[in-house]
């Protein structure tokens, strides 16, 4: 009997789809729960920053404001402009929302614990996190708005920007480890807290994680939705679930790259002390409390900084980032050489 | 060495961090915010609220129709009729205030020489139509009925410095 299961799930085309699908859902419901449960910790950490309550009305805490917004949005007309390209309109936060979810094919959870376990992984998140701003690009020209053009113009070039210098943090983790594959990434990073890549790499950590804020459009980089002079960016004319979808997106793709920096910098599901009590939580965990942490810093940093203007975010980019993640690849390279510190292919 | 310290306090992020820091700080400290509608801040005697007619111990109503708070009204809010009743008394047969025009100035309360018309410490009464909001003599007495003791209170502990 469990052999013929066994050999249903991985044989049979069915049975494979059917584990196939069974594994999407396991990644998605909890990361869409963490969406919404990450909008809640956001709100209430600004909120305590500010020293006020934030969301304390519906339900205990307020832990179901979350739910209520999501029913509102769900509920509410979506609104298509009559000069919007319709087609386009509609499929652009698909495509937001698309690209941030199927990135998660290739993040490991635990030791194992992998949708894709692909040896090309870190390109492949690349990749994906590239095509996520054709759905920013794609929403800012279909909706026929100057607000939104702008803001998407403003959000292309940023995100491209600032890719180039996640690139070349992310050459020096490669470098590091010898292989592109996200499992052998945190393999490498085995033992106490001290061995993960935050320590030896710090200056390419702090630059991923300000990349990160760039990448994700999130203060203070949020330039292409700053309110005062683009109304809401390339989702001014989004309602309803259509909005719902970038919004769902923008959150997944930071907790996708908190998770990328946990995987890089933080050593993934490894515990910081290598001994007994630690160990014995599982990986999951540990890789949860990491993104966690990194979330939290990034709503700790929304409440702190004022927004950068345009040409400075550029400058910054360009002109610092660049060149110095450029100069630090090169050196790590160096010094892995001439150290004998190579990995073994 | 001004320029070799400025650069290491860029590269360390010392400003940032400092910025970093203080919100940190104030994330633990107690919040301010009052919890309306479960808790609400304190309300001076002289608050202007809504508006009430007063009455006599008695029973009463201490109105007489003179028409001061009429004429002073700078939002031209309050309209009154009035004619002798059959004891021979002044009285107004209508006292209505538009709550929509009036600017909640207090004049009509100043002016009042015997202290009928007021302004209450409620400020919680907004409604679902317009309608609702043109009161009549029979609210403004019910007003005064529902609110009395502290608006008695109020304007006693106010009186030492009229």
């Amino acid at each position: 009997m469990f052999a013929d299961i066994h050999t249903f799930f991985t044989t049979n085309w069915l049975g494979i789809a059917i584990l196939i699908l069974l594994q999407c859902l396991a990644v998605t419901v909890p990361l869409l729960l963490a969406v919404a449960y990450m909008t809640y910790a956001d709100r209430k950490i600004w909120a305590s920053i500010q020293l006020r309550r934030g969301p304390n009305v519906v339900g205990p805490f307020g832990l179901l404001q979350p739910m209520a917004d999501g029913l509102k949005l769900v509920l509410k007309e979506t609104i298509i402009p009559s000069s919007a390209n319709g087609i386009l309109f509609v499929i652009a936060p698909m495509i937001a929302f698309m690209t941030a979810l199927v990135a998660w094919a290739v993040v490991p959870f635990d030791n194992g614990w992998v949708i894709a376990d692909i040896n090309v992984g870190i390109l492949y998140l690349f990749a994906i996190s590239s095509l996520g701003v054709y759905g920013i690009i794609i929403a800012g020209w279909a909706s026929n708005s100057k607000y939104a053009f702008l803001g998407a113009l403003r959000s292309a070039a940023q995100m491209v920007s600032y890719e180039v210098s996640i690139g070349f943090v992310l050459v020096t983790v490669l470098l590091c480890v010898g292989s592109l594959n996200l499992s052998k990434v945190v393999l490498a990073q085995s033992g106490w807290f001290w061995n993960w890549f935050w320590l030896p790499l710090l200056p390419m950590f702090v630059i991923f994680f300000i990349s990160a804020l760039a990448e994700t459009n999130r203060t203070p980089f949020d330039l292409p939705m700053s309110e005062a002079e683009l109304v809401a960016g390339f989702h001014t004319e989004y309602s309803a679930m259509t909005f719902g979808l970038f919004f769902l997106g923008e959150y997944a793709n930071m907790i996708l790259l908190s998770a990328l920096g946990a995987v890089l910098f933080l050593g993934g599901w490894h515990s910081p002390i290598p001994y007994a009590p630690f160990t014995l939580v599982p990986g999951v965990i540990w890789f949860a409390l990491k993104i966690a942490f990194l979330l939290f810093i990034f709503s700790w940093t929304k409440g702190t900084l004022p927004r950068y203007r345009y040409d400075q975010l550029m400058r910054l980019g360009w002109k610092v980032f660049l060149p110095v993640s450029l100069a630090w690849v090169v050196l790590t390279a160096a010094v892995l050489q001439f150290g004998g510190w190579l990995p073994k292919p | 060495m001004a320029s070799l310290d400025r650069t290491a306090r860029a590269f360390l992020l010392s400003e940032l961090v400092a910025g970093f820091v203080l919100t940190l700080k104030y994330m633990f400290k107690p919040k301010v915010t009052v919890n309306y509608p479960y808790e609400k801040g304190p309300l001076s005697p002289r608050f202007r609220g809504e508006h009430a007619l007063r009455r006599y111990p008695n029973g009463e109503e201490r109105c007489i129709a003179c028409k001061l708070c009429e004429a002073i009204c700078p939002a031209q809010a309050i309209t009154i009729e009035a004619e002798p009743r059959d004891d021979g008394s002044r009285r107004t047969t209508r006292y209505d205030i538009d709550m929509t025009k009036c600017i909640y100035c207090g004049f009509c309360q100043e002016a009042c020489p015997v202290d009928a018309i007021v302004e209450g410490p409620n400020f919680e009464f907004s409604t679902e139509t317009r309608e609702e909001l043109m009161y009549n003599k029979d609210k403004l007495l019910a007003n005064g009925d529902r609110w009395e003791s502290l608006i008695a209170a109020n304007l006693h502990s106010d009186a030492a410095y009229r």
